[in-house]
């Protein structure tokens, strides 16, 4: 059976992120919605360490919800990281697993 | 048939989408779903907002109907700002690796792709652009 919503929690907007240092691997905790207004944070995030790390890890277990305006800041992160560092996205929700495999985003990533 | 009309302001996404889900919890729409009609009602509006009116400002009005056999959900944009369909837009292409893939195009494809239908029509002055999305 689906799963049915109990509330209407998934439009309750904004992101929290947590950033974990460990050497030069970062690890990025996502809680919310990735979407038109949340994206400029993450995104300003990113920019602030993409020059220092080697790895980056995008853990998304507590993401409810991402358009297309967060994943453009999933590719920019993996695009400025390459050639120096590699990046995983980790822990998908099935909401968020869906767009990931819809877009061909599923093929492009380390996914763990 | 209900309609909001508001500002074609990104800001006021978190609205836009407020009204839509009400009429879906009323309908027990399931989750997924839901939250797939949610991002198409995102990036279309978010579409409105970044380019219809651009620099200057006006509504969008969002109409949504449910219907039956299919139990489906309906739903309208209307502007009245410069003439484009989106859906001319060249799909992404998704086989590419990350380094050779293109930030553009996204949004457009993904509600094309989540979607059962979506129609655009240009008519009297106005921008129309419908998606229609089975709830089963």
């Amino acid at each position: 059976m689906a799963l049915r919503r109990k509330n209407n929690s998934n439009t309750a907007s904004g992101l929290n992120i947590s950033v974990k240092k460990n050497g030069a691997e970062y690890t990025f905790l996502l809680n919310g919605r990735l979407d038109t207004l949340t994206s400029p944070d993450l995104d300003a995030e990113v920019k602030n360490v993409i020059d220092k790390a080697e790895r980056m890890i995008f853990d998304l277990a507590k993401l409810d919800y991402i358009s297309s305006a967060g994943l453009r800041v999933l590719l920019g992160a993996v695009q400025g990281i390459d050639g120096r560092g590699d990046m995983v996205v980790r822990n998908l929700s099935q909401a968020v697993r869906d767009v990931f495999d819809l877009t061909g985003f599923s093929l492009m990533f380390t996914i763990e | 048939m209900k309609e909001l009309v508001i500002e074609a302001d990104r800001n006021n996404l978190p609205e836009v989408q407020a009204f839509i889900d009400g009429e879906l919890e009323s309908a027990d729409c399931p989750m997924l779903t839901q939250i797939a009609i949610d991002v198409a009602v995102e990036e279309l509006f978010v579409n409105i907002a970044n380019y219809a009116y651009s620099p200057e400002t006006g509504n969008a009005v969002v109409q949504i109907s449910m219907h039956d056999e299919p139990l489906s959900v309906e739903i309208t944009f209307i502007d009245g700002g410069r003439q484009y369909n989106p859906l001319e837009r060249t799909d992404p292409d998704t086989t590419l690796s990350a380094k050779q893939r293109k930030i553009g195009g996204l949004g457009i494809f993904m509600v094309k792709e989540s979607m059962d239908q979506v129609n655009y029509e240009y008519k009297d002055g106005q921008n129309i652009l419908t998606i229609k999305k089975n709830l089963n």
